[in-house]
């Protein structure tokens, strides 16, 4: 096995997901049989080749150190579901 | 036992853009909640960021000033988590192929010089700011700082006190303001430290567990957390104990450090290259531009002051500790062409008027040129150095020059004989018991006859003058 089943609720912690017991059983095997896939690609020889992070050959764009317009008053907070003033509120982080 | 701290120090410095690192908000502090964002800082779906120019100029002026390797290819990453204070989920920052590594810089302490290596610098995104609720379970988010460039500096565990640890962020923050890229607020933030922490036994090549310290907003807090943090790790290692690693959070008002609460789960962040933005190359070309432009560093400003002006290590200190007092100073001590006296005026008198207003000499009311004519004023004889003191008050008031003041004032010193001997005649006269008291040996009335000669000119007597004069015609 390449992800076992305390990886998978690791990850998805992380990603703050929650799933019944029996879920991660499966998602498990998936998972797992997506990785096997990804061994095949290891299997190439990619001595000498760079790491590719980026579909594009560009690189350094820039922009200038200009001030534009920021989002109107209020429009900011158009989407928050629970604004109070002129601040997005959440539930408290700390203790 | 003997345990040897060492301690690590990251630092995180707000350049001095005029627009955010990845979009075109402004960067002001002091805003009205939530007005400095867009949808590209806050996070919205669709958008792209694109990077500022100015920010990857200013982060190789830093990596240049301490001596860093600059990765001709250097990229952003996302590091994920979950957090409010920042919307989308992960920081813009850069994890492998940072900007910078491999640098130094040499600080001063108490024990002489010493080189702190500098592991990496970084260009990244600052988080939004949150106020947490007392009294309900709610925090508010304010996104405005979301997006401010940083630079992330992280030294290399080379450090071995408090106090080394306060010498090096001096110097850091020094070189960041000297480089006009930071405004060094550490009250605004523009200026933050972490620290890591571990003793070990001295002779120990192994380092022990180490603690994160977070909180400290000035230099003065660093060096106190650092030295109680060292003590209580002691006090756990000597009772046989263990530390824990973990984060803990330095509080000011009962000069001690606490574990932090809430974030306790380890960290993993999962960091890879961000898609949304292309690499960043810096070739050559680009950096020797940027290294034309880099002044003269504090360091070796101080040592160039001390060799060329003959100054004292403590006056080119004081001297140096802006860049524009130093500015300030070299000029006036061109002009003049007496650089020790120019820096007693600049340190001494200018230094004092300046600090009762809290100003700098970047808004000095008397410009360099005005300072140096006034000391060629007292050089070549024309007002004493006692006048010199009420004009440059006065020049500092008015915003005048040294000439209309003299002129206006009648502050020219006197230095014609015939005019001065006839003053001494008339106060000998006037005083004959004191004249007899002298010539019969008490010399320290001579301080008499000269006080009352300078209350009779107004100050104006030539110093050198009216002791001459004093001695022939006070000599029995």
């Amino acid at each position: 096995m390449k992800i076992t089943q305390e990886e998978v609720r690791h990850v998805a912690h992380l990603a703050r997901l929650e799933f019944p017991e029996d879920q991660i059983g499966k998602f498990t095997i998936q998972l797992n049989d997506i990785l096997m896939y990804m061994e095949m690609l290891n299997a190439l020889d990619t001595k000498g080749v760079e790491p590719m992070t980026h579909a594009t050959v560009l690189y350094n764009a820039f922009r200038d150190d200009e001030v534009k317009p920021s989002l109107g008053e209020g429009e900011s907070l158009a989407n928050a579901p629970d604004p109070r003033g002129q601040f997005f509120r959440v539930p408290r982080v700390i203790e | 036992m003997e345990y040897e701290p060492v301690i690590g120090l990251e630092v995180h410095a707000q350049l001095l853009t005029s627009s955010k690192i990845f979009c075109a908000c402004s960067t002001a502090f002091g805003a009205p909640p939530n007005t400095n964002t867009c949808p590209v800082c806050l996070g919205m779906p669709g958008v792209l960021p694109v990077l500022n120019r100015k920010v990857v100029e200013f982060a190789v002026k830093m990596a240049l000033a301490t001596n860093c390797r600059i990765n001709t290819y250097n990229r952003f990453a996302r590091k994920n988590y979950f957090y409010p204070d920042l919307p989308k989920g992960y920081q813009i920052s850069q994890y492998a192929l940072p900007l910078a590594e491999d640098g130094h810089l040499i600080v001063e302490t108490a024990a002489g010089k010493k080189r702190i290596g500098i592991t990496r610098i970084h260009m990244e995104e600052d988080a939004g700011k949150l106020i947490h609720d007392e009294h309900n379970p709610y925090s508010y988010v304010d996104l405005n700082r979301t997006g401010v460039p940083l630079i992330e500096i992280v030294s290399e565990p080379d450090i071995h006190s408090a106090e080394e640890a306060a010498a090096y962020l001096r110097a850091l923050h020094e070189i960041l303001v000297y480089l006009g890229i930071c405004d060094g607020n550490m009250e605004e933030g523009s200026f933050r430290c972490d620290a890591n922490v571990s003793l070990r036994p001295k002779g120990q090549e192994a380092f022990g567990t180490r603690t994160e310290l977070k909180n400290m907003n000035s230099f003065r807090n660093v060096q106190r957390a650092l030295e109680y943090e060292i003590k209580r790790q002691e006090y756990i290692l000597e009772g046989g104990g263990e530390i824990v690693q973990e984060t803990r959070l330095w509080d000011d008002s009962q000069g001690v450090t606490n574990p932090m609460r809430g974030k306790e789960e380890a960290h993993d962040y999962r960091y890879f290259p961000d898609p949304d933005l292309v690499t960043v190359h810096i070739d050559e070309t680009w950096i020797e531009e940027i290294r034309k432009t880099l002044p003269e560093l504090p360091m070796a400003r101080r040592e160039r002051l001390q060799k060329e002006y003959g100054l004292p290590a403590y006056d080119a200190g004081v001297l140096t500790s802006s860049r524009a007092l130093a500015d300030y100073y070299e000029e006036a001590a061109r002009l003049c062409g007496a650089p020790k006296i120019a820096a007693n005026w600049v340190m001494g008198d200018l230094l004092k008027l300046l600090n009762e207003e809290g100003k700098t000499f970047d808004a000095c009311p008397v410009g360099a040129a005005s300072l140096a004519r006034m000391i060629r004023l007292i050089e070549d004889g024309t007002i004493s150095g006692k006048i010199a003191k009420e004009l440059l008050q006065e020049m500092y008031a008015a915003g005048k020059e040294p000439e209309e003041i003299i002129a206006e004032r009648g502050l020219v010193q006197i230095t014609d004989e015939g005019a001065l001997k006839a003053v001494i005649e008339e106060i000998l006269a006037a005083n004959p018991a004191q004249v007899a008291q002298y010539r019969a040996g008490k010399e320290k009335v001579f301080g008499f006859f000269v006080g009352q000669a300078m209350k009779a000119t107004g100050g104006k007597a030539n110093p050198r003058l009216l002791n001459d004069l004093l001695k022939r015609m006070l000599a029995p």
